[in-house]
């Protein structure tokens, strides 16, 4: 059946190829951080690289990869892709916005970072290729809906599979995050950087960005949850635990994924402390859904494990398929995401914020939350979806099977070294971390052990590509597998508040409204004056 | 809701973890006033010469005995530098940036803010260890962004 996964495997293969080249750099910028000479370093290569690695793993990888693994699904699960024209035609403006905002990123015109805080200004064509890269993921947001309808009108009073149930939630957060986006790049920073106006606010930008900054997370982290809710439990050999409470953990995240962005901002003048606290109490709200995951996925692989005959309380952790590429990816990512989970929660609190903030503990945080636990989950997923795609066996086997523990490791070594060095002051983002005295000692042994880290976890990327494209080009051709979903303990036979997915719309836009809207006014009322841009160097 | 009763046990305790999580924050928010950084003030970052305290920054007595710390981050650099300060005593920092944003941390204290033209960042600090610390900009303004370092003195 090739041919029928070809939207969805050019997507996920442009994912990879941002990947790869996004490793490259993110290796050289560990090793420059702790002073290790290599040909060409320099400051503009280092911030070069690091505004390249930002943007191709967290904007460009994960959007494509997502989007990929939407129409996979939307064919597999709902039996249809409604609008593969206007999905083609996404895919095109996609692309040419990701290859225009890199190519200036690459020539050294728009060294922003992927946070591209104002009054620091790129080259227009940053900032448009951004703009076609998120309008691209727009009609693909209008397809997925347009093909849940469709199922739905032929499926009234049917609860609709789990996975589409849970990338619809990843919709509905996507467009809800991208307003505040939109709202700071195409009213704010396209007209500036073309020169149509003169100056912008950097503090508005700056709450627009995180607006949609925080719940980009959840965009990136639902899917993986609907590969860990809905693929995993079969892979393992087992049940997954519980459907209903699956779809009440999306909805929660529809509703509390976005007034969250306040706490990028605790250290910022102009948002008042009880606003601040408003967006605290939110974010400790959306770790609910994750500590009930925690739960459910966990129940269901000790289910996996008695299934196959294990005995005892931990007997069943064994008996898991440990050696299993995907299995392995999606265990560790679970893994790391309860440190993750865990220093999120100690980032929230705005009293130990304050000891991390803008500190090298960020990258460590973020380094086992996204660039593993949402990395590591969309490896597996390609291993898991390559030979089903294609109808291709995975080649190099082998090495696909030491990848994710080689990546976990490297992650270790990496995000703890970081988290150390960030509670000992070292600012985030630095081409070196020399200082004399005390701190600079502390700071500078930290490094040289990420740096090490750094160095394996691009030598596990280097395998995962490798895989990947051995397997594309030259995997032996077999008849796909079938895509098989996990069946629940307790399945979902009859609609019910979960599924009412246009009323949690709209009770999350009024939170929405109410999270951002008045603090928003307040800024805007006062007396601006802005600033004029800056170029980086 | 068909839910098992272990279950039910998690998603209590993981309420009850989240309950106490925030019992903790609104606690210190009370009763320590442990507040961040919130201060809402605007001027013109590029005119800072027009606003007296920032023409000049520098460490001052203000009238009611209150000391008052003026910074200004401009790339690469913070003034003024050295920043001295007494020990024990509280010191309210005032701080902004003439150009890109920039980041205010104090190393080994819990002085941590960010400078945004147009803004003034202000919040209150009271260092008890005498000695030599550094300041940072920890947020990327350009190609010497990891340059850029301060010292402030506390006697």
């Amino acid at each position: 059946m090739t041919g029928r996964h070809t939207l969805a495997s050019t997507h996920i293969g442009v994912a990879i190829a941002a990947f790869a080249v996004a490793s490259a750099m993110g290796v050289l910028q560990a090793l420059s951080v702790a002073d290790v000479e290599f040909p060409r370093r320099s400051e503009s290569l280092y911030y070069v690289s690091l505004t390249a690695h930002g943007v191709l793993m967290a904007l460009v990888f994960t959007t494509f990869f997502i989007m990929g693994l939407g129409y996979v699904l939307a064919q597999e699960c709902l039996g249809r892709i409604t609008g593969r024209l206007g999905a083609w035609i996404a895919f095109a403006l996609a692309a040419v916005g990701s290859v225009m905002a890199a190519v200036t990123i690459l020539r050294g015109q728009s060294t922003v970072l992927y946070t591209f805080y104002p009054p620091m200004q790129a080259h227009p064509l940053f900032y448009i290729g951004a703009t076609l890269l998120v309008v691209g993921s727009w009609i693909w947001g209008g397809v997925m809906i347009a093909s849940y309808r469709s199922w739905r009108r032929e499926h009234p009073g049917v609860p609709v599979p789990l996975s589409i149930h849970g990338m619809l939630a990843a919709v509905i957060v996507w467009y809800l995050a991208t307003a505040g986006l939109a709202a700071e790049v195409l009213g704010m920073l396209i007209p500036w950087s073309l020169g149509m106006v003169d100056k912008v606010d950097p503090l508005v930008a700056r709450t627009l960005f995180w607006w949609f900054g925080h719940p980009l997370v959840y965009f990136w982290l639902l899917p993986a949850y609907v590969l860990w809710y809905t693929v995993l439990p079969q892979v393992a050999g087992g049940r997954l635990f519980s459907d209903r409470l699956a779809r009440m953990v999306f909805i929660l995240f529809v509703v509390l994924s976005t007034p969250v962005g306040f706490h990028h901002q605790f250290s910022d003048p102009g948002i008042s402390s009880g606003w601040k606290l408003a967006h605290t109490v939110l974010t400790y709200g959306v770790l609910y859904p994750s500590l009930v995951t925690a739960f459910t996925v966990i129940a269901s692989l000790e289910v996996a494990g008695r299934m196959k005959g294990a005995k005892g309380l931990f007997d069943w952790i064994g008996r898991l398929p440990w050696s299993d590429p995907f299995f392995a990816c999606i265990a560790l990512a679970m893994i790391a995401f309860t440190f993750g989970g865990f220093g999120g929660a100690i980032n929230a609190a705005y009293a130990m914020n304050t000891m991390v903030h803008n500190t090298a503990w960020i990258q460590g945080h973020f380094h086992v939350t996204l660039g593993t636990t949402v990395a590591l989950s969309f490896m597996g997923a390609t291993y898991w979806l390559l030979p089903r795609m294609l109808g291709r066996e995975l080649r190099f086997r082998g090495l696909a099977r030491v990848q994710p523990y080689l990546w976990f490791l490297g992650m270790a070594l990496f995000s703890t070294s970081y988290h150390l060095a960030g509670l000992r002051g070292l600012p985030r983002r630095v081409y070196s971390a020399s200082l004399t005295g005390e701190y600079g000692e502390a700071w500078h042994g930290l490094t040289k052990v990420a740096a090490a880290g750094g160095t394996i976890l691009f030598l596990s990327a280097l395998a995962f590509v490798t895989v990947v494209l051995a397997t594309w080009v030259a995997g032996k051709k077999i008849s796909p597998p079938a895509f098989e979903f996990a069946v629940s303990l307790r399945p979902a036979t009859a609609l019910t508040l979960w599924d009412r997915f246009g009323m949690w719309t709209v009770v999350a836009v009024v939170l929405l409204a109410v999270a951002y809207g008045y603090p928003l006014i307040h800024l805007l009322s006062q007396q601006r004056w802005g600033s004029p841009a800056f170029q980086p160097f | 809701m068909n839910v098992e009763l272990y279950e039910r046990i998690w998603m209590w305790a993981a309420a009850g973890l989240i309950v106490m999580f925030l019992g903790a924050i609104f606690l210190t928010a009370g009763l320590q006033a442990v507040q961040p950084p919130s201060h809402l003030e605007t001027m013109d970052p590029t005119a800072l010469i027009h606003y007296p305290e920032f023409a000049n920054p520098a460490v001052v007595t203000r009238p009611d005995g209150s000391l008052v710390v003026s910074v200004v981050a401009e790339t690469y650099a913070f003034t003024p530098d050295p920043i001295e300060v007494p020990a024990n005593r509280p010191v309210t920092f005032r701080v902004t940036s003439s150009d890109v944003v920039h980041g205010f941390e104090i190393v080994g204290t819990n002085a941590n803010a960010m400078a945004i033209p147009g803004y003034v960042s202000q919040f209150t600090v009271t260092f008890t260890k005498p000695g030599e610390y550094v300041i940072a900009c920890h947020e990327y303004c350009g190609i010497l962004h990891h340059g850029m370092v301060g010292k402030l003195i506390v006697k």
